[in-house]
């Protein structure tokens, strides 16, 4: 039975923690993500886990703690935003290069400087190509799915990579919202056991981790990584329907929200997606086909199937809540145009920046874009590719 | 040596095989050449004690040369070496002298 409650986000994510119950936690504190670990940490004095938890002094330590236990053997998690994650930077390829299925809450938070503590892509987006799954999530409920299913994602063995469950900073980490917990025994079984393919601490087959892979193997290491990347869409389509049966909820590679008939179509990411989707019923009121597409799973990107969801648009506005500085277009866009790059007739696209360091997202700003689009269908003729919205002129 | 393909790799690249770090030659990035005087050698074994890699070669206790296939040329060994009678045993040479 699920039991509903009234939670914010980070208590969701530290809860779906205690339940999966990891062998080891390696972390160190960073706002806003500092609450999950926080609840966590509790979790372990209390006994309420058999966690390991090791208090590192910095977000570099904390990735390489959390190396270091998944390679020995455990089942192993931790949680950043930002700044953390960018101190994190080469341990994230480590993890991933050494294929160790890790677990990371990524509480979205703009990047300094200048300093800001509040919610935007920025981080996640620098550490999109880093050789992680990333898994992005709307609300509360999705980062709680989602941040259970991330083990089973991670720990597959098809896949042995490490996978990164993102949410906005405050919106949703700091917000209280409705949601359903499952019972623990259901995550207990869903998880299952972890067993490391080949662990450090297995005394009778000795192993070594990260030996020096000159030119003549590096290349065939990364062949590899990419082809185990591609694999990844099907297993997290396979998972998603294990964890419809204890919970309910479906869950694929995105979320098609009255896209089928659609003209017009907005593509976003995380907690504003709720924000667009009000927007868009009331656009539909009006007699006007819009619709809305959000990326769950993100890295990999699933071009292919993206690209067929949207390619019978006419005009599709891309809003990104982090900027790509001089690659003209936000990283969302860039994502999405090329997935419809290989059809002949596509839909129109345009670019909105919205949203950074926490500047909120209106319904006033998702109808002024649903506007936009309308007029681009009625004129054919398109105002301006990319610009901020909600900024001061 | 036959490549293997990437199919064939360990994910992770982790080394499964123990002491395979024989396979991996490296003593040809050394510049310099330790060469051993065995008259000045009083087989204290600081040489073998010192080396970063394992290049000193041992024989039932003794001291018997180099192993130049993994010898970086560090030249650690002819630093630490007391030799005899203010003599040398290991000396350092520029290689492709």
């Amino acid at each position: 039975m699920a039991k509903v409650v009234a939670v914010t986000g980070n208590e969701a994510v530290a809860n779906a923690l205690r339940q999966v119950n990891p062998d080891v936690s390696s972390a160190y504190p960073i706002t806003p993500a500092t609450d999950i670990m926080q609840r966590f940490t509790s979790f372990v004095s209390n006994g309420k886990v058999k966690t390991e938890m090791i208090l590192v002094e910095s977000e570099h330590s904390a990735m390489s703690g959390c190396i270091g236990a998944s390679a020995a053997g455990g089942r192993v998690m931790t949680a950043t935003s930002s700044q953390g994650l960018a101190l994190m930077w080469e341990e994230l390829f480590i993890a991933s290069g050494t294929r160790l299925p890790i677990v990371m809450a990524l509480v979205n938070r703009a990047l300094s400087a200048p300093l800001n503590i509040h919610g935007d892509h920025s981080d996640g987006m620098g550490a999109r190509d880093c050789g992680w799954i990333q898994l992005w999530s709307e609300n509360a409920q999705e980062a709680y799915d989602n941040t259970i299913q991330a083990f089973r994602i991670a720990e597959h063995m098809d896949v042995r990579l490490p996978v990164m469950v993102c949410m906005d900073g405050f919106i949703i980490s700091h917000s209280i919202e409705r949601m359903e917990y499952l019972e623990d025994e259901a995550i207990k079984n869903f998880v299952g056991e972890f067993q490391q393919t080949n662990p450090l601490l297995d005394l009778e087959h000795p192993v070594s981790y990260g030996p020096l892979i000159l030119p003549d193997y590096y290349m065939e290491y990364r062949k590899a990584h990419a082809e185990v990347m591609a694999q990844a869409p099907k297993v997290v389509l396979d998972i998603a329907k294990d964890f419809e049966k204890i919970s309910g909820r479906k869950y694929g590679l995105f979320e098609s929200y009255r896209l089928d008939d659609a003209e017009i179509g907005i593509v976003i990411l995380n907690s504003a997606a709720g924000t667009t989707k009000d927007a868009i019923d009331l656009f539909r009121e009006k007699g006007i086909k819009a619709g809305l597409l959000k990326p769950r799973l993100y890295r990999p990107f699933p071009y292919e199937e993206v690209g067929d969801a949207l390619k019978h648009l006419k005009a599709v506005c891309v809003l990104d809540r982090a900027d790509a500085f001089g690659g003209s277009y936000g990283p969302l866009f860039i994502d999405i145009a090329s997935s419809l790059y290989p059809y002949k007739d596509k839909p129109v696209l345009i670019n909105k920046i919205y949203g950074l360091g926490g500047r909120d997202y209106l319904p006033g700003h998702a109808e002024l874009v649903l506007n936009e689009l309308a007029e681009i269908l009625r004129t054919g003729k398109v105002k301006t590719f990319k610009e901020y919205i909600g900024v001061r002129e | 040596m036959k490549l293997k393909k990437w199919k064939e790799l360990t994910p992770g690249a982790v080394c499964t095989k123990a002491g395979s770090a024989l396979e991996f030659k490296t003593g040809s990035w050394r510049a310099f050449r330790p060469r051993w005087i065995e008259e000045n050698c009083i087989q204290c074994l600081f040489c073998w004690a010192y080396c970063p890699d394992m290049a000193v070669k041992v024989k039932d206790g003794k001291m018997e040369g180099f192993y130049y296939d993994y010898c970086k040329g560090c030249g650690i060994c002819a630093l630490e070496c007391p030799g005899k009678k203010g003599k040398k045993a290991i000396v350092m040479e520029e290689e492709g002298k």
